[in-house]
């Protein structure tokens, strides 16, 4: 395929970044979608003028098979028109230098001198444990240790479908430093309602900021965390040593020991 | 049939008996309760059904009016026949009446024992008859339409739309699905009641009700006679309603069912004493009604550690089969359930799991295993994990599973797209049919990492099951053996619809049943 490009650029313009196939600035993408019309060349030919839309110059049907009621499925190359300008990107990210286990252990005895009370749930009707364990629970994640096994935490972990309630209750029972909740369904945004919920319940009890309160789940950045009103979100690929790390950073900035 | 893995029979047949004798310690504290949805069951089963003026399943009214006015412990089969005696009304009708507020069965007249039995004996033959008019049936299209070779492929569909869900498992059929599983709204494992009524709008999934069972049966019916082939239905006999959703799938010619009190008990947190008495009853429909029922094993592999926790996988399923033993379900019919969960960065992982694929089937030659795919290690990497869900198609048909819960590159991000299910289809076919019969060409290296390791699992289950014999069933689940969760026995859900029998309790479906006449 010539693509026009007659001297190889090596240099990336950072304010025109396009996607790399094997040439900078090709712009090549690949993408895999179904289309609700029956298999054939016409199938074919609106696929290739949809990813022309999206702004893929030359898009090819590399693939396209029936899915059996009428609905086929496509895999198209294209490349990209548009570019974006990284030099001018922002993104709010938990800022906080992470600490591993060992020297959260010492933050805590030099810093805050008591063992500080975590508790961690999965709300609402979700009853997927598998972020909530990860985080909390002694084994942790992929040789990672969950936060029962830091000395001077002492982490509790109320499990799956835990109502609001019932969580705030608790982080008044223990005192807790922090609340941790994790949200894994995310089906039709129901984790932005319990989420919200577990704010205003807060704040009617009168404990939002008395309490460090985080979220994490696989649909979760920090950003959103924020406008929903939480101090920290937590994405995929966190573990224990960074929700420790922000809790106890935050504790001293705070001076909640 | 020699062992590749080179088991001690002598260990399978201890670990065996040991499970045997905590079932059978278990089956006299279940022999002794009944729970309010054990009765609602048969409520239902002697034909009342609908809901009330205000949405409230009849079979919940009728069973609240005689758990109010004391009479649970004799059973809801006494109390409607006797108000069958005393009003001349059929069962459907008194739960109108009951629903409506015109009736009070537990203040009427009282009739004998045998007077009663007499009375409704004709109902629960024409209930049974309902059932084997259905397994009957099942029969006849596994005969004309046939079915799709082992390991059966296993899609869900969890649109929340029972009508979309219909949509897409017909394409499933078409792809070369043989089982399509109905994945539930989150959270009805905890309703005390079943609702009633096609659902259209559920979080990741319908609601188990008996009007989406028929909905999809008809659906996969259909599309069964245009593939030519039978598909198969699954849906969930767990939760709080056990036995009442099993006696709906009975009904409504369900084929596959999840059904596992162990599961409900740690990952839902039911009562355990509740849920071991509804699942007696749920499995005893379930037998009868020649459904294959799965045990939710794979489940402790999400919570706890694949590699280190395996024995405690496979001491379940000992347990499981004598539960089953003991509901009189024969062994075609149990899908004992396990997992392809270990760490991918474990070197000699694939390894490790082929060895317990392997010894699950040798151990339960009979049983329709369940095989579940990676989820834990999912990580939204779409093609890596395509590449992990064919190495869990590669264990499978080596391993020769029955039932393959087919995995998707993109768990861990949505319920399936249409694609995703095409894909997850292609993988597993081309698999299947390319490795058909690497199961009979290979043998393993005597004392290899192979062979140790299944003998290491085994000789552990062994050892965990003959400590659960000492402690108790109860207790151990206390102590957090199972998935690494800790449950009191007094804790959970729904223990306040628990109760002691009396004298003269009975329910006529179980004798019936378990006699086997079908």
């Amino acid at each position: 395929m010539n693509n026009g490009n007659t001297t190889a650029t090596t240099k990336v313009d950072l304010t025109k970044v396009k996607p790399y196939g094997d040439t900078l600035n090709d712009g090549m993408m690949q993408l895999s979608f179904t289309l609700p019309i029956p298999y054939g060349e016409e199938a074919n030919e609106s696929a290739k003028i949809l990813a022309k839309k999206m702004g893929l110059d030359e898009p090819n049907v590399v693939y396209s098979t029936d899915l059996g009621i009428g609905y086929t499925y496509f895999v198209v190359y294209g490349k990209c028109q548009h570019t974006v300008d990284y030099t001018t990107i922002r993104v709010p990210k938990v800022d906080v230098e992470v600490m591993d286990r060992l020297e959260c252990e010492k933050y805590i005895e030099e810093n805050i001198k008591r063992d500080i009370v975590l508790v961690g749930a999965c709300t609402g009707t979700d009853a997927h444990t598998v972020g909530i364990d990860a985080i909390i629970n002694m084994k942790g994640f992929h040789g990672h240790f969950g936060l029962e096994r830091f000395k001077g935490i002492e982490a509790i972990n109320m499990g799956s479908q835990v109502p609001n309630e019932a969580l705030v209750a608790k982080a008044i029972e223990v005192k807790a430093d922090a609340i941790l909740v994790s949200q894994i369904v995310t089906q039709k945004d129901v984790h932005i309602k319990n989420l919200t919920e577990l704010v205003e319940l807060m704040e009617a009890e009168g404990i939002r900021n008395k309490v460090i309160l985080a979220c994490g789940g696989p649909r979760i950045s920090h950003e959103l965390a924020q406008e929903l009103g939480y101090d920290a979100g937590f994405g995929s690929n966190t573990y224990a040593e960074h929700v420790a790390s922000f809790v106890l950073t935050e504790m001293v900035k705070r001076k909640m020991i | 049939m020699k062992s590749k893995l080179n088991l001690d029979p002598k260990v399978i047949d201890s670990a065996r008996s040991c499970a045997a004798r905590i079932a059978e310690e278990m089956q006299t504290f279940i022999d002794r309760h009944t729970t309010v949805s054990t009765e609602r069951t048969v409520a239902r089963l002697l034909g009342i059904d609908g809901v009330d003026d205000v949405d409230t399943p009849l079979p919940n009214v009728v069973v609240d009016v005689i758990k109010d006015g004391g009479g649970l412990p004799r059973g809801a089969a006494y109390w409607i026949g006797n108000a069958m005696i005393q009003t001349g009304l059929t069962p459907r009708e008194i739960g109108e009446r009951v629903g409506n507020g015109q009736l009070d069965i537990v203040k009427l007249p009282i009739a004998s024992i045998t007077e009663v039995k007499k009375k409704i004996i004709p109902v629960v033959l024409e209930s049974l008859d309902k059932i084997k008019i259905q397994t009957k049936k099942r029969e006849q299209y596994l005969e004309t339409l046939g079915e799709g070779k082992q390991p059966y492929l296993y899609v869900i569909v969890a649109t929340g739309n029972i009508y979309e869900d219909i949509v897409q498992a017909k394409a499933a059929a078409k792809q070369g699905a043989d089982i399509i599983a109905v994945i539930r709204t989150t959270a009805q494992s905890l309703l005390d009641y079943v609702p009633y009524g096609p659902t259209t709008e559920g979080f990741g999934g319908t609601y188990a009700t008996q009007e989406n069972f028929k909905l999809m049966r008809q659906a996969l019916d259909e599309v069964g006679e245009e593939v030519g082939r039978y598909i198969r239905l699954c849906n969930y006999s767990s939760g709080m309603c056990m036995a009442e959703i099993a006696a709906m799938g009975a009904i409504e010619r369900l084929d596959v069912m999840l059904n596992d009190a162990l599961y409900g008990i740690l990952f839902r947190d039911i009562n355990m004493k509740r849920t071991l008495v509804d699942q007696y009853f749920s499995r005893i429909i379930i037998g009868y009604a020649g459904i294959i029922f799965n045990s939710g094993e794979d489940n402790y592999l999400t919570t706890a550690d694949a590699f280190e926790e395996a024995h405690t996988v496979l001491a379940s399923q000992f347990i499981n089969e004598q539960f089953a033993v003991l509901a009189n379900i024969p062994e075609e019919q149990m899908g004992l359930g396990h997992a392809f969960e270990m760490d991918p960065d474990i070197e000699n992982g694939f390894l490790y799991e082929l060895a317990q694929a392997i010894m699950a089937r040798e151990i339960f030659p009979k049983a329709p295993l369940k095989y579940m795919p990676p989820t834990k290690f999912m990580t939204g990497n779409i093609f890596k994990g395509h590449i992990q869900d064919a190495l869990f198609n590669f264990i499978a048909v080596w391993s020769g599973q029955s039932l393959q819960l087919l995995g998707m590159p993109t768990e861990a991000i949505h319920t399936p797209h249409l694609q995703d299910r095409m894909l997850s289809i292609e993988n597993a076919s081309y698999i299947f049919n390319n490795a058909r019969g690497i199961g009979d060409e290979v043998e393993f290296k005597k004392d290899g990492l192979i062979q140790s390791r299944a003998q290491k699992v085994l000789a552990k289950a062994d050892r965990l099951l003959h400590e659960i014999e000492k402690e108790g069933l109860f207790s151990t689940i206390e102590k957090g053996k199972f998935g690494g969760v800790k449950r009191p026995r007094d804790g959970g859900k729904g223990l306040e619809g628990v109760c002691v029998k009396d004298e003269h309790y009975f329910n006529p479906f179980i004798p019936l049943m378990l006699g086997g006449e079908k």
